[in-house]
């Protein structure tokens, strides 16, 4: 394609001043199965820099790894609410994200945020939210609150799904309840305690797998659900001629994003920073997007999206919806999340 | 058992070497690392301190209020409790089960108690999430069992048996997956049962009900015992058939370790809670040990 083939030239051309010396390796650290092969082909062709991948589950495994000295890393992709431990911790350096070319094309919603708030550590990457997911057609009417999930009419009792995440269902709670994450608050924790009990013998099933299955086989009607798995349960509910929706609710929905970043022991530096430029491109986050299925925060992206998840609301979040992002609690709230659970579950 | 000869103990020694080993490192290595862990602090995003402290313990009974006192929290005890009754009833439908099909496949001719034996074993090389994962269709909403009585018109379209997500599931699911456990034991002591002692029963005019509760069971016990073992322990902290047969809903102690491994990332109390299950389970075994000790019989016993 022309247009791609002047785009690559021109990216090229982006990083050229970096280049001469660029020639080399970038050793990426990420999620399992988040990294785009197409993206990485285009950057090796477009740079000349050789990319080394490995992988990883959890934002706690990349911690410890950090944590225990790990070398060898350029980029990891730890998610929003694990930023604020690596920064302080001095586990990664400051590559000053918002001086680069490419950071004109970050949305603005995306730019400085609340765990890096001069941009100087971390390049914004894919984000997405989590709330409930609905079959419309069983429902009846649209999901506007989470009402129908916490306290749910008398059709609904039994059809409930919630994640089998403590974290994600208590936040949930505070969300509907109004009150702050990551609560130390004994009586907040107490109501919400209070809700989850009351809401326990309507629930189906607290699962985090399987979910779509539940909802378009009809066993559950509402149920917990992260917005790319909402987006991929949709297409196929439809195909079976039943109508599956992702709810913004007034109360709002759980938000979470990734960064790119640059540990502390990293031994290419400049080519990390030409990377983290190189995403902040709306062609190649597109290509990033299309692999995962997840949103992207680069204005202009959408336009190389491919169709499906084009304008797909589950992705793509409307203007007013309310999102609040999580972050990770210290052991104290953790402790109390985790009683409140055990206390629902006895 | 054969005499051995005077000089064996050396040899006897070395032999055993092998099996000592892989104990060390299989079993004791692995439970003295937990029985560390149980007693150290845990990390805010997991791992642990290396501070000593018992508060791992102390957490399971009670709960340390706001002011630092300690109350009486009957929470986990209940999770102790429901864990053992639903490995009992698993053990009981196990039991219940198994027999017949032990009893079936020991009155076979011998040369066809061997395929009878592989049929048996077969499901085991499946793996048990796959298993446990097919009872979610069989037992779902719009299931297999389900479907006649939706089709006969009988369950009304919204409405269902409610068979997923239950007890009866897990114990559906563990009754399932520990099936061979119970069968083979019984079935390697009915097949050397001598079948005549069931026939002169009957010729001194014992009722059925009578020979099987004086003559067969007596015969079987230690394969009831070890079956009955082999089922209960595997049950009390298996994690997988309450998670997805259950739904989740209920706490059992497997999925309250595999839970302070994971998501609440509190390594001691995980390791505490592992090492009051393993307690329990010696507990089972002291307990079968005892019940298996041959009885004083006239004539010197077994």
């Amino acid at each position: 394609m022309r247009t791609t083939a002047i785009l690559a030239t021109a990216t090229a051309l982006a990083c050229a001043a970096g280049l001469a010396r660029a020639d080399g390796k970038l050793n990426i650290y990420n999620w399992t199965d988040y990294t785009a092969p197409d993206l990485i082909a285009k950057f090796e062709a477009a740079t000349g820099i050789d990319v080394t991948l490995d992988t990883y589950d959890t934002n706690e495994t990349l911690l410890a790894k950090m944590q225990a000295g790990a070398r060898g890393y350029d980029i990891i992709v730890p998610s929003h609410n694990f930023i604020p431990i690596f920064i302080p911790g001095g586990l990664v350096q400051a590559v000053d994200v918002a001086t680069m070319p490419n950071f004109a094309n970050v949305d603005e919603r995306w730019r400085f945020p609340a765990w890096d708030p001069e941009q100087k550590y971390s390049a914004p990457f894919h984000w997405g939210t989590s709330s409930v997911a609905y079959r419309r057609d069983l429902l009846g009417h649209e999901l506007t609150s989470l009402r129908d999930f916490f306290e749910p009419a008398e059709e609904l009792r039994g059809r409930i799904m919630g994640f089998e995440t403590p974290e994600e269902i208590v936040n949930l709670g505070h969300l509907y309840l109004g009150q702050a994450f990551c609560n130390e608050n004994p009586e907040e924790m107490q109501k919400v305690q209070d809700l989850l009990v009351a809401q326990k013998p309507y629930i189906l099933a607290y699962s985090s797998e399987g979910v779509n299955d539940r909802l378009i086989n009809g066993d559950a009607i509402i149920a917990n659900q992260w917005n790319g798995n909402a987006f991929r349960g949709r297409i196929t509910a439809a195909e079976q001629g039943k109508d599956l929706a992702y709810a913004y609710p007034v109360e709002g929905v759980i938000a979470w994003a990734d960064g790119l970043l640059v540990p502390t022991t990293a031994e290419n530096v400049e080519n990390a920073r030409i990377f983290m430029n190189f995403v902040m491109d709306p062609e190649n986050m597109a290509l990033q997007s299309d692999f995962t299925g997840f949103a992207g925060p680069i204005t202009g992206q959408d336009a190389h999206m491919s169709e499906e998840l084009r304008g797909a609301p589950e992705i793509e979040m409307p203007a007013d919806a309310k999102m609040v992002f999580s972050f990770a609690c210290n052991a104290a709230a953790q402790g109390l999340i985790d009683r409140v659970w055990t206390n629902v579950l006895r | 058992m054969a005499l051995l000869p005077a000089r064996a103990p050396l040899r006897r020694t070395l032999g055993l070497l092998p099996a000592v080993a892989i104990i060390l490192a299989f079993m004791v290595v692995p439970v003295a690392i937990m029985a560390v862990f149980s007693f150290l602090v845990p990390r805010s995003f997991g791992g642990v301190e290396w501070t000593f402290s018992t508060d791992a313990y102390v957490q399971i009974l009670f709960e340390r209020m706001l002011d630092d006192s300690l109350r009486f929290s009957p929470g986990y005890l209940m999770i102790v409790l429901r864990s053992f009754g639903l490995a009992l009833l698993a053990t009981v439908s196990c039991l219940l089960v198994g027999f017949p099909v032990a009893w079936f496949m020991a009155r076979r001719p011998p040369g066809e108690r061997n395929l009878w034996v592989l049929l048996i074993t077969i499901p085991f090389w499946t793996n048990q999430l796959v298993r446990t994962f097919a009872w979610i269709i069989i037992l779902g909403r719009n299931g297999v069992i389900e479907a006649p009585f939706r089709w006969a018109g009988i369950l009304d379209q919204g409405a269902t048996l409610g068979l997923m997500y239950s007890n009866l599931a897990i114990t559906v699911g563990l009754t399932y997956t520990f099936i061979p456990l119970m069968v083979l034991p019984i079935y390697a002591s009915l097949e050397k049962l001598d079948f005549s002692l069931v026939e002169a029963a009957a010729d001194l005019y014992s009722s059925r009900l009578a020979t099987f509760r004086r003559v067969v069971i007596p015969l079987a016990r230690p394969g009831i015992i070890a079956g009955c073992l082999l089922v209960f322990i595997p049950s009390l902290g298996a994690f997988i058939q309450p998670d997805l047969l259950g739904g989740g809903k209920k706490l059992m102690l497997g999925t309250l370790v595999q839970f302070q491994f994971t998501t609440a990332r509190n390594w001691p109390f995980g390791a505490a809670i592992a090492m009051v299950l393993l307690a329990l389970v010696m507990v089972v075994l002291i307990l079968h040990a005892r019940a298996a000790r041959p009885h004083p019989a006239p004539g010197g016993g077994q």
